[in-house]
């Protein structure tokens, strides 16, 4: 299974061994992980709480997967996206990605993390010493997004 | 026209619901006049649903506003998305 939506933490090296086990023509590996932070601006961070839309978050993260498939030659991609409430230093989100060669992998693996960040359907709110936040979308993550629409960037791969 | 309504972040929270089946009267039909019908439903909501603060999904897909809605659809009202 290439998506998981769980509360429960996940294990980096075993996920990595599992996606490898795949086949024997992977030659990179790259991985992302997304933590939570214990400030926000000038507020320090207790909790945070994440929310999905069951169903929906599935498909737009299957959706994202198979743009990044048809820009890049992939041999395997994993996601898991934690829900419930973590704290401080906490994994949050996994994108991991196997190809032939790392031109590929690490275009695929920023491509996705960005992707997910602006069209998957979580929810963050903070909770810190000064009250409760919702979080917006970041001007900075929709830069991210649009800088893969407005270039249509494809076979970094081939740059190797 | 029966639509299956569904509210996630701030929204959920402020509005403390998270689904509903709602029956629209027959001259709501779209998007943005589900939204002016609900908003009417009191202080709270027309603050919580402005324009601004809300994006929908209509059936599972993120949509603009002037899209068309029909009987048993699903539509889901929710604050900005933050996810990663």
């Amino acid at each position: 299974m290439d998506i998981s939506i769980q509360t429960e933490d996940f294990d980096l090296a075993a996920e990595l061994v599992a996606l490898r086990k795949n086949s024997h023509q992977i030659g990179a590996l790259v991985s992302f992980i997304g933590l939570v932070r214990d400030f926000s601006g000038d507020e320090k961070i207790e909790n945070i709480h994440l929310e999905h839309y069951p169903g929906m978050s599935e498909k737009a993260l299957e959706k994202i997967i198979a743009e990044a498939n048809a820009r890049w030659n992939l041999l395997g991609v994993r996601v898991i996206h934690r829900i419930g409430t973590l704290h401080p230093g906490e994994q949050i989100v996994l994108v991991a990605t196997a190809a032939q060669h790392r031109g590929d992998a690490f275009a695929a693996c920023e491509f996705i993390i960005d992707y997910l960040k602006t069209a998957a359907p979580f929810w963050k709110r903070e909770q810190t010493t000064q009250g409760i936040k919702w979080l917006n979308t970041k001007d900075s993550d929709m830069q991210r997004m649009e800088r893969w629409d407005a270039h249509q960037i494809t076979r970094q791969g081939d740059m190797q | 026209m029966k639509i299956s309504l569904l509210y996630f972040g701030r929204p959920r929270e402020r509005l403390n619901t998270s689904s509903e089946i709602a029956d629209v009267p027959d001259n709501v039909s779209t998007l943005a006049e589900l939204l002016d019908w609900l908003r009417k439903r009191g202080d709270n909501w027309a603050q919580e649903l402005a324009d601004n603060r809300v994006r929908c999904a209509l059936n599972q897909e993120i949509t603009d506003l002037s899209a068309c809605i029909s009987e048993k659809d699903e539509v889901a009202i929710f604050s900005s998305i933050s996810g990663g």
